[in-house]
């Protein structure tokens, strides 16, 4: 029998386990339509915000000269209620929406617009690397989390997750925050805050100089991270960081992770990367004798 | 360290030509841009300005290459006032390219539109019978007249220039003659750049007889790679799909000639 690939990542059923990371592709409903078709579990969308953002000017995306990507987008987004009319005709299509504010009320606001949309769950961003005020700011002040989480699971009775990165506190201490205020599940990583700096022009590239690490780089940060919140905590993850193989997927699963995310993957290899990966997957549980994701995940800690 | 080609390469500009009061070429040498297929594009930096999508422009010495700029907004602007020293950066080339047939073509372009035809009209065979139209305003925005007859000089073919007050030229829209032409003569090709209006009429006239025709389309680009996603057009993505579709594909799409998405990804009338 073919091996299964769908997963639940707690309350959240997928079909497949590889999902579209936030940030990317995600400001159009055909763009969404066109994803599942490739392959993809869910998609999350862009973080919205109250009201439309623009981002800040270019560059704002590029390659590392070692490999991966630095970004700093600014989320822009065309603002929730925008967003929710946009995707209000989807029937079809598992769609994350991920959120980022400041305060509680943000986040209930933002709420109320989707409350006439089809949505999967609702993606928490605590992890921005680059915007002041949201993200990691937030993500690093641990009472406010708990308002945040507590608040939006009390106005909403579809699963949210918060996404967390490396701030300036322990991020073991953001997850626990969100778990004692009843999140349902946990992505983690967000991009890692760097820089780069062109050396004939003598300055930094991005219009913002700092921004997010991803890809390939951060790919071992955040495989440890799966492995340290699943280690200490019982709540499903989903990986993301780097993925851009079968192999790289299944280390995840492996590390503690029931569902990954990838977006810099497809700058690298376009929408094709979503089946690949999931074939891989396929192969691997053929050849190791697995016939759902669910006995992998966590495997690797109890070597 | 191996060119990598998503990471801006500084270049030196070396040369600046006035095409017009409010459009400049800045030439520059580089190993990648002076090869690109027409119809590709980079990611140029102004350092301390902005980055913008620009089509690569040809230059008539080997080893180089051009951005051919027409001031605006701050962004292009700032690309207009790089002097000759001044250094940019580049990253790509990014996007696909003209499909060049042979035989009977006919290029369209609007402003600074003309550049990916400058690129095509460098990949024409001399047995190749080419009409290129080139649309403006006024006289005073007409440019790459000449190049276009130079590059030509060995085919059969026309440039003709039309500009909407009849100042130089044939008088009246572009997209009127291209009506008239392409009802006239049965062309293995058409393509066309230029303001998306343009190109909507354009692709209409020669789609709706069969004609083979590909557009270039711009949008608000970031990345230059699929994964910022400001560029989308319906489902496809300018940056990594395009920026070159074929009539038969537009046709189908619901935004190409009505909507584009401004900064913040909001939906907005041409």
């Amino acid at each position: 029998m073919e091996p299964g690939i769908a997963t639940s990542i707690g309350p959240i059923q997928i079909d497949k386990p590889v999902m579209l990371a936030s940030g990317i592709l995600g400001i159009s409903l055909d763009v969404f339509n066109r994803l599942y078709r490739s392959g993809a579990g869910a998609v999350v969308t862009k973080s919205l915000s109250i009201a439309p953002w623009e981002g800040y000017p270019n560059p704002t995306i590029f390659s590392v000269k070692g490999g991966g990507w630095i970004n700093a987008v600014g989320l822009s987004n065309p603002g929730a209620a925008n967003f929710a009319k946009m995707i209000q005709p989807n029937q079809d299509v598992p769609i994350v929406v991920s959120l980022v504010g400041s305060v509680p009320d943000d986040f209930k606001t933002m709420l109320k617009e989707f409350e006439n949309c089809k949505v999967k769950a609702y993606e928490l961003n605590l992890s921005c690397p680059h915007v002041a005020q949201v993200g990691l700011e937030v993500g690093d002040d641990h009472g406010l989390v708990r308002e945040i989480v507590s608040a939006v699971k009390k106005s909403t009775s579809v699963p949210v997750i918060a996404k967390v990165g490396l701030g300036t506190s322990n991020y073991l201490n953001t997850v626990g925050a969100a778990i004692d205020s009843g999140i349902d599940a946990i992505t983690a990583i967000n991009t890692v805050r760097s820089m780069a700096i062109d050396v004939e022009t003598q300055r930094p590239i991005l219009s913002n100089k700092f921004g997010g690490l991803s890809g390939t780089p951060i790919k071992p940060i955040a495989q440890r991270c799966v492995y340290e919140i699943s280690s200490r905590y019982d709540i499903p993850i989903i990986g993301c960081g780097g993925i851009s193989s079968w192999e790289d997927a299944v280390e995840f699963f492996l590390a503690g992770a029931s569902a990954v995310q990838l977006g810099s993957a497809i700058g690298d290899n376009w929408v094709g990367v979503f089946e690949d990966i999931n074939n891989g997957i396929i192969q691997y549980m053929k050849r190791k004798n697995y016939s759902s994701i669910k006995e992998m995940v966590g495997v690797a800690k109890k070597s | 360290m191996q060119r990598n080609p998503n990471h801006p390469t500084i270049v030196t500009v070396e040369k600046v030509i006035d095409e017009t009061p409010t459009v400049r070429t800045l030439v520059f040498s580089d190993d990648v841009m002076p090869n690109v297929l027409p119809g590709q594009f980079a990611m140029v930096w102004i350092p301390g300005v902005n980055e913008l999508p620009m089509s690569v422009m040809i230059a008539l010495e080997s080893g180089k290459a051009a951005f051919t700029v027409r001031k605006h907004g701050p962004s292009s602007t700032g690309l207009f006032n790089v002097k000759v020293g001044g250094q940019i950066g580049v990253r790509g080339p990014y996007g696909n390219a003209f499909d060049v047939k042979q035989g009977k073509l006919l290029l369209v372009g609007g402003g600074t539109g003309l550049v990916p035809m400058m690129r095509l009209l460098s990949f024409v065979k001399p047995t190749d019978d080419v009409t290129v139209l080139i649309g403006a305003k006024s006289k005073d925005e007409v440019f790459f007249e000449d190049l276009a007859n130079k590059l030509l000089e060995n085919n059969p073919h026309k440039v003709i220039v039309s500009t909407d007050d009849g100042s130089y030229g044939e008088k009246g829209f572009v997209t009127d003659l291209v009506e008239k032409l392409v009802s006239e003569t049965k062309f293995d090709g058409v393509y066309v750049c230029g303001p998306e209006k343009m190109m909507y009429k354009t692709v209409q006239s020669a789609h709706s007889r069969g004609i083979f025709v590909q557009a270039s389309l711009e949008r608000v680009m970031k990345c230059g790679v699929g994964i910022c996603g400001s560029c989308c057009v319906g489902e496809d993505l300018v940056c990594r799909d395009g920026t070159v579709f074929d009539g038969e594909h537009l046709s189908n799409n619901k935004e190409f000639g009505h909507f584009h998405r401004n900064k913040a990804g909001i939906l907005e009338n041409y």
